[in-house]
């Protein structure tokens, strides 16, 4: 496939990879914001190809391992009655609640739809008037735009009978909250390319500036990754810590203008809680007043529930890199994929489901050293 | 890097901690797979079924025979390339040839939903037909029931065969070795994007058909050319991923994989990286393994090749990390291949 | 977060806010909305996620993950020389 396919080539691999141990000097510890970054790197072992001084710890980039617990008993509360179709993408639907979890739900009988796109909730929601299509907008900013398009279709067509569950993050107050965390020991970022598709990459030059970490957009693929952590090594080993753009095929300066503005109108800042790390101010989206009706917490009541985190769930400390996955004392013991404690084990994206599945020798060792 | 080491995963999980049946037991991936080792092979206390392969073999007077079922309730029941029909009768016939049996007879039990139109079931029992025919099996009993609308997805079928053994080796994971190599009979992916194209809310345009088809001519072709064939096992649900990870934990061997080797269509590639499926997991209806030894690796890959020019050699199997399957990624790196816990779901992130 | 790919644009319909595109993935095909980028002219690449376009590829640019390896390559005796004196910290 055409810009995919050649950033997986394994001759660029090997050079990206002898560039890196060329120039690296010293210990670094960096870290990818980004699930889908994640993914990538244990899905193709790129930290395999790396030099030993390097260490990469896994960030809050899943939308879905932070979001909060009350959220998803909320989420199951709605698509629990027997007048909504409960629709949602894929990643939430084994994301474990106080009690049970969506794929529970459809178990039992509950509507439950995964969808691809939510543009497809309000089609969904225009062929059933009866219903109350709810669609679970649950994302970073590179999702931000979709669901704010899937709000202005239903005001613009007047379909009445659709909602949306918001539990949308913003990446660069996690990035300060993980910056300003007293025993932070990452020092320079992988920032999320394709939320940088939609917000360009301003917003990054004051907390490089602040922090004195590099930043550099990076995309998705291998190559991506390699040439994102070449110019991060290249920078701090020269003493440099600014934002470069690695993802230069998709990110520009600005982003894209129009997704920003359709999000500006549709949707507001607002303090949110993330899962494991606590609320943090300004870090969400929230629906503007504009379109309050459209907010499925007000329209079924459920603005004032809140629920307690399990404390077994090391969830917090993975997701701000204090703590890798198979170095939590549940990790593939009492906390597993088919039995999550927390959400990063749950999300193909968590850091620790991708530990799991992908597992190298290393940590399946600890996996199988903790076996009675 | 250091050698790796070797260990066997014990899943802590109890089955008591599901009330339910939950979708992901069916999934063919580790729950499933718990369902099975903890509640029904010690209920069943066979040594036939100990030997968790596609079917039982025993004798009877002369004859070797093997015998098998399957159940199908796939949904929706008429996709691209096929229907539950087909499935039906392709799935079980697979299954008897996994065994190195000729496939024979098939029965077949009906569950019908009240308020299934009858042009629905008329079209699946052409389908049964038609498939039993260019299988060269004859369905010779059945059952049918009508359940209370709303107990069941329109039809449920299951299926039964029994084939005959003409040869005398044993095809089972049993018989694998360190040394063999593992074939594969063409593309994956192509059933379970088939069946992603037109599930509501995922739908795209695509050519995209199921793989569903009867292997057993290819399976006797390998064994009347006298191939040492050690182990079959076709692909079905939960993909290439689990049967091998299947395979390597009955066998208790290791195996050893190229992702470079593994033949994937462009369009079903796509179609993953849309949704976020890992082509490794996917069901197939029309693909087996093969596991022979590796001086017969050439003639057995010619005639999968005679099928199906993607068939290729995918890897081999040793005994250096027994039960772990792993895979060289393109990009030349190692990665432990693991099962899903339930079926695959498209993801945003 | 964020699973989006480049798929090529076969043919639009509508203008501004409502239009859309049939693009290709590898061979597969789906509706895509293109309110996001109003520059995207069939033939074009776009990155799709959810089904919007958030950017078209820019074709030029897609290069540089190659081109960068020769540059460094040039650059690279004089990032030891630097690497010498010792970053600051």
């Amino acid at each position: 496939m055409k810009y995919l396919s050649e950033y997986r080539d394994p001759v660029a691999a090997a050079e990206y990879a002898k560039a890196i141990r060329k120039i690296t000097t010293r210990p670094w510890t960096f870290m990818e914001i980004c699930g889908g970054q994640t993914h990538s790197i244990v899905k193709f072992g790129i930290d395999e190809l790396l030099p030993k001084e390097i260490e990469l710890v896994h960030g809050p980039g899943c939308p879905v391992c932070v979001t909060p617990l009350e959220l998803i008993d909320k989420a199951i509360t709605i698509a629990s009655r027997l007048e909504v179709i409960f629709c949602s993408f894929g990643d939430m639907l084994r994301v474990p609640g106080s009690e049970r979890d969506l794929f529970q739900v459809k178990a039992a009988g509950g509507n439950v739809r995964v969808l691809y796109s939510p543009l497809d909730a309000v089609k969904i929601a225009k062929e059933n008037p009866d219903k109350q299509v709810v669609f679970f907008a649950v994302g970073f900013e590179t999702t931000a735009p979709a669901h704010a398009m899937a709000v202005y279709q239903a005001r613009r067509d007047g379909v009445k009978n659709f909602s949306i569950l918001v539990s949308h993050v913003l990446v660069p107050p996690a990035m300060e909250a993980i910056l300003s965390a007293p025993n932070c020991r990452v020092q320079g970022f992988l920032a999320a390319g394709h939320v940088c598709t939609v917000m360009g990459f301003e917003e990054y030059f004051p907390i490089a500036e602040k922090y004195k970490v590099p930043i550099i957009v990076t995309g998705f693929e291998p190559l991506d990754i390699l040439q994102g952590l070449l110019m991060c090594v290249t920078q701090l080993e020269e003493g440099r810590h600014e934002v470069e753009n690695q993802y230069t095929r998709s990110v520009r300066k600005d982003g894209n203008p129009g997704a920003q503005q359709l999000v500006r109108e549709v949707f507001a800042v607002v303090a949110r809680k993330w899962r494991g790390v606590g609320e943090i101010p300004q870090s969400g989206l929230g629906l503007s007043s504009a379109y309050a009706e459209f907010d499925a917490e007000k329209r079924f009541g459920l603005e004032d529930y809140t629920a307690p985190e399990s404390p077994d769930c090391i969830a917090g400390l993975v997701l701000q890199g204090q703590k890798k996955p198979h170095e939590c004392p549940a990790f593939g013991m009492r906390c597993t994929p088919e039995k999550p404690l927390g959400a990063p084990m749950v999300s193909s994206e968590g850091a620790c489901a991708a530990y799991y599945r992908y597992r190298r020798f290393e940590t399946a060792h600890a996996i199988g050293a903790g076996k009675d | 890097m250091s050698a790796p080491k070797e260990f066997v995963l014990n899943c802590p999980i109890k089955i008591s901690d599901y009330p339910t049946v939950t979708l992901a037991h069916g999934g063919g991936g580790k729950l499933m797979h718990q369902l099975i080792e903890k509640m029904i092979v010690p209920a069943f206390q066979s040594p036939l079924a100990e030997s968790r392969h596609d079917g039982a073999v025993f004798s009877v007077g002369n004859a070797r025979l093997a015998f098998t079922t399957d159940s199908y309730v796939v949904r929706p029941l008429f996709f691209p390339g096929g229907d539950i029909g087909s499935l039906a009768v392709n799935g079980t016939v697979n299954d008897l040839a996994m065994c190195g049996a000729r496939p024979l007879y098939l029965s077949c039990g009906l569950i019908l939903e009240e308020g299934l139109p009858m042009e629905t079931l008329w079209a699946v029992i052409q389908s049964l037909k038609r498939s039993a025919e260019a299988a060269g099996v004859q369905l010779v009993t059945g059952d049918t029931k009508v359940v209370d609308k709303g107990k069941g997805d329109g039809i449920f079928i299951n299926t039964a065969g029994v084939g005959v053994i003409e040869h005398s080796l044993t095809i089972a994971p049993v018989s694998v070795r360190p040394g063999d190599v593992v074939l594969l009979s063409g593309d994956i992916g192509r059933h379970g994007i088939a069946i992603m194209a037109v599930r509501e809310g995922l739908e795209f345009e695509s050519a995209i058909e199921s793989d569903c088809a009867p292997v057993a001519s290819t399976v006797m072709r390998l064994l009347e050319a006298g191939v040492e064939v050690h182990c079959l096992r076709d692909l079905t649900r939960g993909g290439l991923g689990t049967t091998l990870i299947e395979i390597a934990e009955t066998a208790n061997l290791h195996i050893g994989i190229e992702e470079t080797k593994i033949a994937v269509r462009e369009d079903v590639a796509g179609a993953c990286e849309l949704l976020g499926f890992d082509p490794l997991y996917l069901a197939n209806e029309g693909r087996f393994i093969a596991l022979v030894p590796e001086s017969e690796s050439e003639r057995a890959l010619a005639i999968l090749r005679a099928d199906s020019t993607e068939a290729s050699v995918i890897g081999r199997v040793d005994a250096q990390h027994s039960g772990l399957v792993t895979m060289r990624s393109r990009i030349g790196t190692q990665r432990i291949v693991d099962m899903l816990s339930g079926e695959q779901l498209p993801r945003i992130c | 977060m964020c699973l989006a790919i480049p798929g090529k644009i076969l043919s639009t319909v509508g203008v501004d806010i409502e239009r859309t595109a049939r693009v290709d993935f590898g061979g597969i095909v789906r509706e895509v909305n293109l309110a996001y980028t109003p520059e995207a002219r069939v033939g074009n690449y776009v990155i799709v996620h959810v089904g919007m376009a958030i950017s078209v590829v820019d074709e030029e640019e897609a290069k540089r993950v190659f081109s960068y390896l020769e540059e460094m390559g040039e650059f690279g005796e004089l990032a030891e020389l630097r690497a010498d004196e010792g970053p600051k910290q």
